[in-house]
């Protein structure tokens, strides 16, 4: 076990490495100019003299050799500094840490409502005997799946807040104003894991084993929550996962179309500004989250099936 | 339970299970298509009835009508099922579950699949008491361990924490057994409770089946396509073919005087250890008859001083001592530079790696293991399942690694050959799978897996290659039509016999075949096994033949070699091994088979 935590943690350190390595790479090759944009401050680019450009990029360190610039970043980023912010001249790690607890609210709020949403459109799939609400249920998830986050967002706040006033439109005080930009944001999610556990339930129940339980004169309730839940709650747990970096992703969305702050929203500004410390904090955050919520799955997946084992192959006792 | 009693004291005329006209269909795409066509079947109580038939007769849907598990798309059309004066035919799900494992037990077919992986054993057992409300948690919970223990079970403390996947085969079955058992029903169906066992762990599960009932007076309907299974446990057999059945009577009645033509069939393609197939020993191997005498002249390929030196070297029976240690293993050197053997294997030995971070090398899979491979012989290398045998023949085929040893084939040394040198190798050997369900791309045509070894060698041009398409299928005695369609469409037997004629395409010098025909009913059985005796006859080709049933090696095979425990216990012709067996796992082996108890 000791083993297998060392070695995820190499390889945890192997992918933040690389993906910081990569944001640079593809930032420092966009075409445009951040010391311009710098300069210009928002405003017009053309009103700005190439001293002004040149003095900020002495400033900032942008005139240096490539690898010299990757070097140092690279080199205060492992001691914990992203560098600051090109616009604001605010240090990324600040800027993140404080835009980060309302959108790990968003976040963590989208997730178990998708897992709840998913997952009870799932059972009640698998459960019920009705064909055509069978149907019906099953056929959600696609529909969620194919709309887009930015529309149904807006749809929602078409309803709940301009038609009926349940909910704001708008802002990040408060649990009211969590409720429309979590439940935009956990649609895709639930759809995938309504998706992909009801598929798991519907092969889980043909299996010999459900045949056993019902010959031994198990009900449905018993068959279904006792036997089929855990053997096809695998796949949706290694789905949740992957979700956790959708999830991110989604926010820049969700906190543009609600008007939150948070991360997201930062990440948008950020990379219009071409804030190349901020948009690589971002990244950084993206891999931290995602190494860790795999990591987590990695280890729960032993405790749903006990055939899966974190050590690579395992002696079967006799 | 008091009626329980009652019926178990009842005249014995009296059925405990009474189905009457039964008739179910499946939804097809063109409308129902019936599977079971008006079958009349009685079990009285602590009787034994076996309901034989081959797969897709109607045998498994009829068993599991009654406890009203049909599989989707099955209806019950007609027909009643009488269990202790109730028409279980006409009750509905909530009625049925009071009679699912508490008056009838279910023995599943598969034990590796019929028991949920991802929950210990112990609450697996102890759910059947507990879904009737016949113990609480704790009483539940202790009466487990008694019924593992019943069910033959070593320490049922440490199984009941156990998962399934870390129990065998066998031990799965036992416990399914015990959950069969646990609410003491008054049947038991088993639905071929053992064929995806051993041989030997079958005998054993049969016999504790046999028992358990035996002493507690339960009925057992016993579902199998194997007659001699059939012949040694039960009291009665009913004969099933195509939804009907066909033949009914006591055990002695049915199997000494068949009387409908489809039964004589079933027994005479039934390989048993006897009298059935001197036919294809005949036809296949020199016509003489059955017997030791009959192997020297049956072993063409070989120089007849090899077969002699074989039997030397089982001739000195040790059987305590492996007898591949002295004396087999010089024979097999001395007889290395003879030029009639293909193939040489000598001293093989295959390591799996061990568990991380473990100093020692895991479990020797093939431990020493060294055969040959006559010009034109048929080898059979026989053993129960994780004896080593598949990987021998991996590892002679060189699509696994050798830990150490050395193959020769042709006089060339093969075992670490690479590159294109191990390309033109494959040509020379083919190899046919077990299961033709699994080995055939559902994707392509019959004719695209024909021909696909000769595209892969660029062998002949479209034409040519369609052409030599049409000859194999016509060699392996399928009709042209095949050749356009997908393996979907054919049976088990049509499968494998497209599998045969893809190892045949490249006319190779060696063909293994693993376990070619333990995925087929007994009637494709036999005639595949016919077909691949005639066609190494024809094109002298060797053959290696992996088997777990021994009936079906003596069928096919001029030499056998035992492996048991990844080492060679025992080599010899045929003949011999079966007569006078030297070691005595080989008297395991032939005991064990079903229909011994019948003689």
């Amino acid at each position: 076990m000791r083993t297998y935590l060392l070695r995820r943690l190499l390889q945890a350190v192997f992918v933040l490495w690389a993906a910081y390595t990569v944001s640079f790479g593809v930032l420092y090759m966009l075409p445009s100019d951040p010391a311009t944009i710098m300069a210009a401050g928002g405003g017009d680019a053309s009103t700005v003299t190439p001293e002004q450009t040149a003095a900020l990029r002495h400033q900032y360190g942008l005139d240096r050799p490539l690898a010299e610039q990757y070097g140092t970043r690279l080199l205060h980023a492992v001691h914990g500094d992203l560098g600051r912010s090109v616009q604001s001249g605010v240090p990324v790690t600040r800027m993140i840490s404080q835009a980060l607890p309302t959108t790990l609210q968003l976040a963590a709020a989208a997730l178990l409502l998708s897992v709840l949403l998913g997952g009870a459109v799932a059972l009640l799939a698998s459960w019920t005997r009705y064909g055509p609400l069978r149907q019906l249920l099953l056929s959600l998830p696609s529909l969620g799946v194919s709309a887009p986050t930015f529309w149904v967002g807006l749809v929602l706040v078409q309803l709940f807040s301009f038609r009926w006033h349940v909910f704001p439109a708008f802002g990040d005080q408060g649990f009211d104003a969590l409720v429309l930009p979590s439940v935009t944001l956990a649609l895709p999610g639930a759809a995938l894991i309504a998706q992909v556990f009801a598929k798991g339930l519907r092969t889980a129940l043909a299996e010999p084993y459900v045949q056993t339980a019902l010959a031994k004169g198990a009900g449905r309730g018993r068959v279904l929550f006792g036997h089929a839940v855990r053997n096809a709650s695998a796949a949706p747990l290694t789905l949740v996962g992957i979700m956790v970096g959708n999830l991110l992703a989604g926010a820049v969305v969700v906190e543009t179309v609600f008007a939150r702050a948070g991360i997201g929203r930062e990440t948008a500004a950020a990379v219009t500004a071409q804030d190349i410390p901020v948009v690589q904090g971002v990244v950084v955050l993206g891999a931290v989250a995602f190494v860790l919520t795999t990591l987590a799955v990695d280890l729960l997946l032993p405790l749903i099936d006990p055939r899966i084992t974190t050590t690579a192959r395992r002696a079967v006792p006799a | 339970m008091s009626a329980g009693t009652t019926g178990a004291g009842a005249a014995p005329s009296e059925p405990l299970l009474d189905i009457r006209d039964l008739r179910i269909s499946y939804r097809g795409r063109t409308g129902p298509v019936p599977a079971v066509r008006g079958i009349d079947l009685t079990v009285r109580p602590g009787e034994v009835v076996a309901l034989v038939g081959e797969s897709g007769s109607g045998k498994s849907t009829a068993a599991h009508a009654v406890l009203g598990l049909l599989p989707r798309g099955g209806s019950l059309d007609g027909g009643a099922i009488r269990f202790g004066g109730t028409d279980l035919a006409r009750l509905g799900e909530d009625a049925l579950r009071g009679f699912r494992g508490k008056e009838i037990g279910l023995i599943p077919q598969d034990p590796m699949i019929s028991l949920n992986p991802v929950r210990r054993i112990g609450p697996q057992v102890a759910e059947a008491l507990l879904v009737h409300r016949l113990a609480d948690r704790e009483a539940a919970a202790r009466r487990t361990l008694e019924l593992l223990d019943e069910a033959g079970l070593p320490d049922p403390a440490v199984t009941a924490r156990r998962y399934p996947h870390e129990l065998s085969g066998g031990m799965c079955q036992r416990v399914l057994i015990a959950v069969a058992l646990a609410a003491r029903p008054r049947l038991v169906i088993a639905d071929e409770p053992t064929s995806a066992l051993d041989v030997t762990v079958q005998r054993r599960i049969l016999d504790h089946i046999g028992t358990l009932t035996r002493e507690r007076g339960i009925a057992v309907l016993l579902i199998t396509h194997d007659l001699a299974v059939a012949a040694d446990r039960a009291d009665r057999v009913s004969v099933m073919a195509r939804g009907e059945i066909v033949e009914t009577g006591s055990v002695r009645q049915v199997l000494r005087r068949p009387a409908h033509p489809y039964t004589r069939g079933l027994l005479a393609a039934a390989p048993g250890l006897d009298g059935a197939w001197a036919r294809v020993a005949v036809t296949v191997k020199e016509p003489a008859p059955e017997g030791p005498a009959s192997e020297g002249s049956a072993a063409k390929g070989p120089a007849p001083e090899g077969s002699a030196r074989d039997g030397s070297a089982v001739a000195e029976p040790t059987p305590e001592a492996p007898v591949r240690s002295a004396g087999q293993e010089s024979a097999l050197k001395k007889s290395a530079p003879d030029d009639g053997d293909l193939v040489v294997a000598e001293d093989l030995v295959k390591e799996f790696p061990g568990r991380r971070g473990a100093r020692r090398p895991g479990p020797r899979a093939v431990d020493g293991v060294s055969l040959r491979i006559g010009r034109g012989e048929t080898l059979a290398l026989v053993g129960e399942s994780g004896s080593g045998k598949s990987t021998t023949a991996r590892m002679l085929v060189r699509l696994t690694g050798t830990t150490s040893g050395r193959i020769t084939f042709t006089g060339q040394d093969i075992t670490r050959l690479g590159g294109g040198d191990l390309r033109r190798l494959r040509r020379r050997m083919q190899i046919v799978q077990q299961s033709p369900y699994a080995s055939l791309s559902p994707r392509l045509s019959v004719a695209e897996i024909v021909t696909e070894p000769l595209r892969a060698f660029r062998v002949g041009s479209r034409a040519e290659r369609a052409c030599r398409a049409a000859e194999l299928i016509d060699r392996v005695r399928l009709p042209a039509a095949v050749l356009g369609r997908r393996a979907a469409e054919l049976s088990g037997g049509q499968r494998q016999r497209v599998a045969i004629a893809r190892a045949l395409a490249l006319e190779p010098d060696l063909v293994v075949c693993d376990e070619p025909v333990s995925a087929l009913d007994v009637s494709s059985q036999a005639q595949v096994l016919d077909l691949l005796a005639a066609l190494q006859a024809d094109l002298g080709i060797s053959c290696l033949f992996i088997s777990h049933d021994l009936a079906v090696v003596r069928r096919i095979a001029h030499r056998v070699a035992v492996m048991r425990a990844g080492r060679i216990v025992e080599t010899g012709p045929v003949g011999q091994v079966f007569t006078r067996p030297a070691h005595p796992y080989t008297h395991d082996l032939l005991a064990a088979v079903p229909g011994a108890l019948a003689r």
